[in-house]
């Protein structure tokens, strides 16, 4: 046999590994890999521009549409930092892929985020915060639509009305966990509520919070009010950390 | 069919479907492109990477290309250029920080022909553009010219590489029957 046929001969199979590291590195394929979280083991899916999914296991394979899905390792860059932003909530430096959200909803998001973990907002809080007072609906449903729980935390968002209200991850029964998890006490929150109370003043300080503020000192004087329109006008101001308003 | 026109084809889908089609470039190109990178630097996991990292820089490439471009490119001397690059940069950093090879490691559990290493001895007998040339036509299959357009040497000089390095290889493979 000739040389020119021997070396063309030579060559085996392209190794599997390739044409998955092509389609994860092109984004063509989404990688997935369970991660542990309070609420029990999670699926995250990623591709080269971020994080692109939370979900529980049950039934994960029939929710998800778009993309192949391939077992991998999430990218070098950042994927040692998707299991510390799920204990943290909060995606802090790591990349978040909210292509596939409309604009509106990922405003809506980005509010979500900055909700520190041990503390709440209500649906009207994040529609203000978003310019869109009037549109605490549509925030509703761009919550419940988050595709990232867990690091976009949308389980600190909450009804105003004492309601723990819905949650996408295994249903409310998870928000709650999550929230006593974080130290957020969900039944303080629901007592406060059945009264009507949204705001609390601290009497040292003049200035009002929502109830789960970290600013708002333990062992503090407290003032109850219904809104902030009752709180101004006995002279209390608005915390500029966690903007009470409505 | 053959070879060329199924590349003809394959460049107009791309153009037409970028996603829906570059799966089936790497298919069609992803083992010639691996071999190739695989004779030529002797190492199974460097070709695994470059292979992987060609397609990626292929792939954002054409996502910048209108359809008008793609549909006139000569995509297999283009995938290699790229691939000779990355090849050329990335010898350049290995050859600036110490590296750590485990001699068993071929970087996969994917089984290798048993001749591998034996190809390997043999053409690290060849100069780097003898071998470069060898193995771009006889490994991975592409034409003089297109060889030319990829190394960026005449297609005299790459006739007389490929010439050279086959009667250097020829001797070796006479001498290893001596023995």
């Amino acid at each position: 046999m000739s040389i020119e046929s021997q070396l063309a001969g030579s060559s085996g199979p392209l190794p599997r590994g390739v044409s998955e590291g092509v389609a994860l590195g092109t984004g063509l394929a989404e990688g997935y890999d369970f991660y542990e979280s309070a609420i029990g083991p999670v699926i995250v899916t990623f591709n080269p521009l971020g994080v692109s999914s939370v979900d529980i296991p049950e039934g994960f394979e029939e929710r998800h549409s778009g993309r192949p899905l391939i077992r991998a390792e999430a990218p070098r860059a950042w994927g040692m930092g998707i299991q510390e932003a799920i204990e943290r909530g909060t995606p802090g430096k790591l990349p978040v892929d909210l292509r596939h959200v409309t604009p509106f909803q990922e405003k809506v998001l980005r509010t979500t985020a900055t909700i520190p973990r041990g503390e709440v907002r209500p649906y009207g809080w994040v529609a203000y915060e978003v310019d869109s007072p009037r549109a605490v609906r549509a925030v509703g449903s761009a919550v419940a639509r988050n595709p990232i729980p867990l690091i976009i935390p949308c389980h600190r968002v909450v009804r105003s009305d004492g309601h723990i209200g819905n949650y996408s991850l295994g249903g409310p029964r998870n928000k709650v966990d999550l929230l006593h998890h974080e130290g957020a006490m969900p039944e303080m929150l629901e007592k406060l509520a059945s009264h009507r109370v949204r705001f609390r003043g601290d009497q040292a300080t003049g200035v009002f919070h929502h109830p789960t503020c970290h600013v708002l000192r333990r062992g503090s004087k407290l003032v109850d009010f219904r809104s902030s329109d009752e709180a101004e006008q006995v002279g209390f101001q608005a915390c500029e950390v966690c903007r009470p308003h409505g | 069919m053959g070879f060329l026109s199924l590349m003809d084809d394959l460049t107009h889908a791309l153009a037409a479907d970028l996603d829906g089609t570059f799966p089936t470039l790497v298919e069609t190109m992803g083992r010639q492109l691996f071999w190739g990178l695989r004779r030529m630097s002797g190492n199974h996991q460097e070709a695994e990477d470059l292979t992987q990292e060609t397609f990626i820089r292929a792939y954002r490439a054409l996502g910048e290309y209108d359809a008008e471009r793609i549909r006139s490119m000569d995509l297999s001397p283009w995938i290699w250029t790229i691939a000779m690059n990355l090849g050329r940069n990335h010898l350049r950093d290995r050859a600036r920080r110490p590296t750590y090879v485990e001699l068993s490691d071929t970087g996969a559990d994917d089984p290798e022909p048993v001749d591998d290493a034996a190809w390997d001895r043999r053409l690290s007998a060849l100069s780097r553009e003898q071998r470069t040339a060898v193995v771009l036509r006889h490994v991975a299959g592409l034409g003089i010219s297109e060889i030319s357009k990829v190394t960026g040497r005449p297609e005299g000089t790459v006739k007389a590489d490929i010439h050279r390095g086959l009667s250097r290889l020829k001797e070796t493979m006479e001498r290893e029957h001596e023995h």
